[in-house]
């Protein structure tokens, strides 16, 4: 079964100049263990369909499903307890919550879960530090760097074992060698512990870590890199 | 019970990150405390120092000559109504009160205690009972009952003999009383209290050339003790029937009617409802700009699965602890300053006021932040991906 899962999702908006689609007959799918990116032009769909992924934002039509589950099955209280189960989060900007230290952040996530126990404190730790922030577990998001809070807020969207990671964006405020580092180690985890990760981004040198490419055009998914060389390709062409 | 344990982790959590700012807050609704409970207490004060003898009174009703308003200085009661009124039934005592100003000379130039100057009946209602010394004897000696708040302002003793002066037509005149005993506090019109015989008092009290010459004694009013409270209102009727000219008043009525009591105490009121007020803007202002600023913040913790409640409870758990702290640095201030206060300003700090000011200043902030709750409630989570719907 593949934990996510995704049947001609359609997403329209009504606009003065008529009907936008800004998702258009989207049919995919993410196994368990694969690291896939999202990406196209400004304005071509991406962070609406991963909203939509993120059961924040209720398709026009089409279905998802979350280990089988289809989202459009939930009312907003299972789509609330959906979210802290089973997805986790990165987003590109103002990640953390700034009054909680780095390692506070990350045990938020198993807190909301109920989950916080002496055996989840250590693998908060032992992730941070996995991520190369051992030295930074007790500093605020305010004494971070962009690079090192994109860390942390990858810990948050692993440490509560969830099925399906999606990240908006991880790279955006990162100079080129902390954009490297972080996504190989981002991929690395998503491999390691078997999650279905979905990474959006404009920046095609990061596709070199994932495993496939999906490229979207206004609204549609138009283009599936599968093999290594074409992804190579593609990753390596100056844009 | 999990999802209050995780609002109220986020509310200290964020109140202690950020504890300057917050501080910044308290430490307004601590003035504010400090300025309502100074208005209660100011209130408390100047209300009791008009009403306290009044309030005090074993006698259940004040009579009055008729077409007074109530109005103790301007009404006249000759004593031959006050003969007629002891045999109206169902009275037990029955006591005259004559009200004057004088002034109370104490050692040093032209030094002196401006004083109400009080005619009371030796043996009847109306004479204060004495905590030390004795009360007064007969119904023209030179004796004196003074309240201890003359104590308090001077260094007269039991046994002194004081000094006062009044106007007696064109005239300044001394008179010397011996002081046989000291009350509680018994203030009338906002000033300490001299308590007199009453034939004394008649021949003492500031007079116009007419008065010198007219030699009937009058009194104010008369205080009426029943013999049993609970006929009061039928009492009171049977006065008003009996007796020709006269109108009669409850001790609630009287306090009420006291020249501007009921002015000063809405005044007052009025101050102390604005001041809380002006409390539930400035914490529904700072708690709104708050919100404001953490919309992004707000729009993770919903994405990543926290449920609304866990949002509104922890902006409640936050203005509720953020109140209560200003609460409790105002009511500190404010038993700071009082140590601090001469006795001359009139300020009481009476637990039933204090208490009610005090929960109506704790229910500010909840107030105040509706708002700002209702607003963090609202936000999308989709705030987070910097999208709304
Ligand atoms: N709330 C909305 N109302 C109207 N149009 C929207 C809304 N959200 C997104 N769109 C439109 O949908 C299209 C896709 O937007 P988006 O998903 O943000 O693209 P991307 O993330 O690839 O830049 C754009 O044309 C955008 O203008
Ligand atoms: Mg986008």
């Amino acid at each position: 079964m593949n934990a996510l899962e995704t049947k001609s999702v359609i997403k329209t908006y009504q606009s003065d100049s008529g009907v936008i689609s800004a998702v258009d007959d989207v049919s995919l799918n993410v196994a368990s263990g694969e690291f896939v990116a999202l990406v196209g032009p400004s304005g071509s769909g991406k962070t609406t369909m991963l909203s939509i992924l993120a059961a924040l934002l209720k398709p026009t039509s089409g279905q998802v499903l979350i280990d089988g589950v289809d989202l459009s099955s939930l009312d907003d209280f299972q789509r609330v307890n959906m979210r802290r189960e089973k997805i986790g989060f990165t987003f590109q900007a103002n990640n953390l919550v700034p009054y909680l230290s780095a390692v506070e952040n990350v045990e938020l996530m198993l807190r909301l879960n109920n989950k916080l126990d002496k055996a989840g404190k250590l693998r908060a730790r032992e992730l941070l530090a996995r991520l190369g922030l051992g030295e930074r577990l007790n500093n605020y998001p305010g004494q971070m760097s962009g690079g090192q809070q994109q860390r942390v807020a990858i810990a948050r969207a692993l440490i509560h074992n969830p099925s399906l990671v999606l990240a908006d964006e991880p790279t955006a405020s990162l100079d080129t060698e902390r954009a490297y580092q972080v996504v190989e180690t981002f991929a690395s985890l998503i491999h390691e512990q078997n999650r279905a990760g979905i990474m959006v981004t404009h920046d095609l040198r990061m596709c070199e870590f994932v495993d496939r490419v999906l490229i979207m055009e206004d609204g549609k998914l138009t283009k599936i890199l599968k093999d290594r060389a074409d992804i190579r390709k593609l990753s390596s062409a100056r844009n | 019970m999990k999802k209050m344990s995780i609002a109220a982790y986020l509310a200290v959590k964020e109140i202690w990150k950020f504890r300057g700012r917050f501080l910044l807050v308290s430490l307004v609704i601590g003035l504010i405390t400090l300025l309502v409970l100074f208005i209660a207490a100011l209130g408390e004060g100047l209300g009791n120092g008009n009403r306290e003898y009044l309030s005090k009174l074993d006698g259940e009703l004040i009579v009055y000559q008729a077409k007074s308003d109530f109005l103790i200085p301007a009404s006249r009661l000759d004593l031959n109504r006050f003969s007629e009124i002891k045999n109206v039934e169902g009275i037990s005592d029955v006591g005259l009160l004559g009200t004057a100003n004088s002034q109370l000379l104490l050692s040093g130039d032209d030094n002196f205690l401006k004083t109400a100057l009080l005619g009371v009946e030796p043996g009847h209602v109306g004479e204060p009972k004495v905590i030390e010394g004795s009360q007064l004897s007969a119904a023209d000696a030179d004796e004196v009952i003074l309240d201890r708040n003359v104590i308090l302002r001077s260094n007269i003793q039991l046994g002194d003999t004081i000094t006062i002066r009044v106007t007696q037509g064109t005239e300044d005149q001394v008179f010397t009383l011996k002081v046989v005993g000291i009350t509680d506090g018994q203030q009338y019109a906002l000033q300490p209290s001299l308590f007199v015989p009453f034939f004394t008092w008649d021949r003492i009290r500031p007079k116009s050339q007419a008065e010198i010459n007219f030699s009937d004694p009058v009194a104010n009013v008369f205080i009426v003790k029943v013999d049993q409270p609970e006929n009061v209102e039928i009492i009171r009727d049977r006065i008003e029937e009996k007796i020709e000219n006269v109108e009669t008043a409850t001790r609630k009525e009287a306090i009420q009617a006291l020249p501007g009591y009921s002015a000063q105490q809405s005044t007052l009121n009025t101050q102390g409802g604005f001041t809380l007020f002006i409390g539930i803007l400035v914490i529904g202002g700072f708690f709104q700009i708050q919100v404001l600023q953490k919309i992004s913040q707000i729009g993770v913790l919903k994405a990543i699965g926290s449920a609304n409640s866990v949002v509104a409870w922890a902006s409640i758990i936050q203005i509720t602890l953020i109140t209560m702290i200003g609460v409790a640095i105002g009511a500190g201030l404010t038993f700071l300053f009082s140590l601090f206060f001469p006795p001359q300003v009139p300020i009481v700090f009476n637990g039933t006021t204090t208490a009610i000011a005090i929960i109506a200043l704790l229910l500010i902030g909840p107030l105040g932040g509706l708002v700002s709750i209702r607003y963090a409630v609202r936000i999308e989570p989709l705030k987070a991906l910097g999208l709304s719907s």
